[in-house]
């Protein structure tokens, strides 16, 4: 570890020794936890940029920079600024943190179904934190994520998306991760939970809002657990503001015949990186991974992807896409891991990269790692312009070039959001994307 | 109306046509048949406004204007179209949107109103009943999973809507089993009119049974070796392309 990097975990370190006391009133498991994820955050330091899993995004725009907690500050913030967060007519139920925390007068009545649970972390830490015993911890992983044991050191608000076997969730939940502009940027580490019993089937956004001017650092961890025949259809809307950064991984484990379905479309931030880490652990466990990457200017976005085949007869569906212009940089890395044990499997993955211009830059590295022989397991990548033959055959049918050029992006990206199951969240991201291409007005015509 | 004068056009540095020449006048039907490599699809590239092709002389001219100089989408607004012989697939672009899109395009541009999508789907309807198409094509990404033949009809339908000025049919008899070599031949043949002018590029006489042009030329070598009326069809049908071209030379 070097000189800089300690100076840049100083500021963590002190916080954390400030708020002993207000830990020492949590029950001693939880205590030990935090401890624990501490003395793993200052052995392991902040990623170096050597680091194999680091290599593609340096994350010294984040460390070199003092945060002051959010929790030192409440800010006003009226429920007409929320607006730009509507999803059109879709009823949800919606869990509102500004800043990393919970804010009950901007969000939904409390869900009151039978069997479900969905609550702010800090509700439950506060009046029922043993309720939580096997369930906060149990999945998030410390290796090559500094970040996640950060997290697990300062975790003081979030969600809990809690359901009983054989319960539905009525409406899809979202959590509204709302990042505001301060003048001096704030850090928080928000945890939310996601446990399905047998069974169970629910929707899960995580809509992140960054306001205009918004420099905040947010540090999220994301544990799922989908118990046997569980179905889990699982948003995450990056809409961060243009100073933003985020942090963020999933941790999800898969029992036998569950079904995890990932939706990840990253549209904002100045430095973002995301990991997404699926466990199959049981026969029959399947995963669908789909990613969509929109940057430009400054913009760099990072996702690692990492599908682990530990059962047999398990499968896994992956399909990242970005679109890079400007300046902007993309990373994809997917990992897929099959045990040994684990035969007859099913894994395939695509990545595809449209650069618009030519200082955009991406870099897509597929990493398969295959212990079992009787596997079905696929990769391809590609990185490209636009199709040529497509242009013209659309100009000889009278659409101008550039209207041509902005169809074609538009149908790249639509590819990953036509498998989203939410109607109202397509129609967002299509207008949303139409927006930013030239001439969306001719476009719209055509969506 | 469309005049081509001595084109010479070069691709990856190889002549390609050598000094062409053809006259198309409104009203009529030109077979232009040829053997592989002789030039037949560059030039339909080049006159649709395809990028990649050199052109080193000659001159085109469309209905009084420089073809040469006109963009894609201006040639087709001019009412130009050319039938590809191997139709892009665009996943993602609704084939029914494109329609609307290009028809309105063109109508724009003649400084006619455009039509609301229910007059649209109208008149779409129609036409895809001629072409024996089911209307679930039109709800499909363009050309996307199509067969080769159902490629060939969907070009046609194009046509029935754009209702082109000039027609260039590049090869759209090729890959067609004979029912869908009729229900094609039928569509173009709804395509002939006084006022507009088809292009028959092909590899076979077996289209020209169905669709019976006016003038037939033959493309050899980048050039046109031989023009007559339709029995040099069938001349080449009994002699090959190599005893035509002789007897020219």
């Amino acid at each position: 570890m070097n000189g800089a990097a300690e100076t840049s975990m100083q500021p963590y370190l002190e916080r954390f020794a400030a708020l002993e006391g207000k830990h020492a009133a949590e029950p001693p498991w939880l205590t030990a936890q935090r401890r624990e994820a501490l003395a793993r955050f200052s052995g392991d330091g902040f990623p170096d940029p050597r680091a194999e899993e680091w290599r593609y995004t340096n994350v010294r725009p984040i460390t070199r920079q003092a945060f002051r907690a959010a929790e030192e500050l409440t800010p006003r913030l009226e429920p007409e600024s929320l607006v730009a967060a509507r999803i059109g007519d879709l009823v949800l139920t919606d869990l509102v943190f500004v800043n990393g925390r919970f804010r009950p007068e901007l969000s939904s009545p409390r869900c009151q179904q039978p069997g479900i649970r969905v609550r702010s972390l800090a509700a439950i830490l506060a009046e029922e934190p043993d309720s939580l015993r096997d369930l906060l911890g149990s999945e998030v992983s410390y290796a090559n994520n500094p970040f996640a044991a950060l997290n697990s050191a300062f975790l003081s608000d979030g969600a809990v998306v809690d359901l009983a076997a054989d319960t539905e969730l009525q409406h899809p939940v979202r959590l509204l991760l709302v990042s505001t502009g301060e003048a001096a940027p704030v850090v928080c580490h928000p945890r939310v939970l996601i446990r399905l019993g047998r069974h169970a089937k629910a929707a899960v956004l995580e809509h992140f809002l960054g306001l205009p001017g918004a420099r905040n650092f947010c540090n999220l961890v994301t544990e799922v657990r989908l118990e046997a025949g569980a179905r889990l259809e699982h948003y995450r809307l990056q809409e961060e503001a243009e100073q933003g950064f985020l942090v963020a991984s999933v941790h999800a484990r898969v029992q036998r015949d569950a079904r995890y379905l990932s939706h990840n479309v990253n549209l904002g931030g100045r430095l973002v990186r995301q990991d997404l880490n699926v466990r199959l652990n049981q026969p029959g466990a399947s995963a669908e991974l789909n990613g969509l990457l929109l940057a430009a200017g400054r913009q760099h976005v990072d996702n690692h992807t990492r599908i682990h085949h530990a059962a047999p007869h398990t499968t896994s569906q992956e399909s990242y896409k970005s679109v890079l212009d400007g300046h902007g940089r993309g990373v994809f890395k997917g990992r897929v891991l099959v045990e040994r044990d684990a035969q007859k499997i099913e894994a395939h993955q695509t990545s595809g990269n449209l650069l618009l211009s030519d200082t955009a830059e991406v870099d897509t590295k597929p990493e398969l790692e295959i212990y079992a022989d009787d596997v079905v397991c696929s990769h391809g990548a590609t990185v490209g312009q636009l199709d040529e033959a497509s242009l013209f055959y659309l100009r000889s049918r009278a659409i101008d070039a550039e209207t041509a050029r902005s169809l074609l992006i538009f149908a790249f990206a639509d590819e990953v959001i036509s498998r989203m199951g939410l109607a109202p969240v397509r129609a967002r991201l299509e207008e949303i994307i139409v927006g930013r291409l030239p001439d969306s007005e001719t476009l719209k015509g055509f969506v | 109306m469309l005049s081509v004068q001595n084109l010479q056009v070069e691709v990856d540095g190889k002549l390609i046509l050598k000094g062409l020449s053809l006259e198309v006048k409104a009203g009529e039907v030109h077979a232009i048949m040829g053997p592989n490599g002789s030039g037949k699809s560059t030039l339909c590239q080049v006159l649709a406004g395809r990028d990649g092709y050199r052109i080193t002389q000659g001159a085109v001219r469309y209905l009084g204007q420089d073809l040469l100089q006109m963009a894609p989408e201006l040639r087709a607004r001019e009412g130009l179209m050319l039938a590809f012989q191997y139709p892009v697939e665009i996943p993602g672009v609704k084939n029914v949107y494109l329609l609307k899109a290009a028809y309105n395009a063109v109508r724009e541009h003649r400084g006619e109103p455009e039509l609301d999508t229910f007059e649209f789907l109208t008149l779409v309807r129609e036409k895809i009943k001629l072409m024996k198409m089911d209307e679930s094509f039109l709800h499909r990404g363009v050309n996307e999973g199509f067969s080769g033949g159902e490629k060939k009809r969907n070009e046609i339908l194009q046509a029935l809507i754009l209702e082109p000025k000039l027609a260039i049919l590049d090869e759209t008899d090729s890959g067609l089993d004979i029912d869908a070599l009729k229900v094609v031949a039928q569509g173009v043949n709804g395509l002939r009119s006084r006022e507009r002018a088809l292009v028959l590029v092909t590899h076979y006489q077996r289209l020209l049974n169905y669709i019976e042009p006016d003038f037939v030329h033959v493309l050899s070598g980048g050039r046109i070796v031989r023009s007559g009326d339709k029995s040099l069809a069938l001349e080449l049908e009994e002699r090959g392309y190599e005893g035509v071209a002789e007897a020219a030379a």
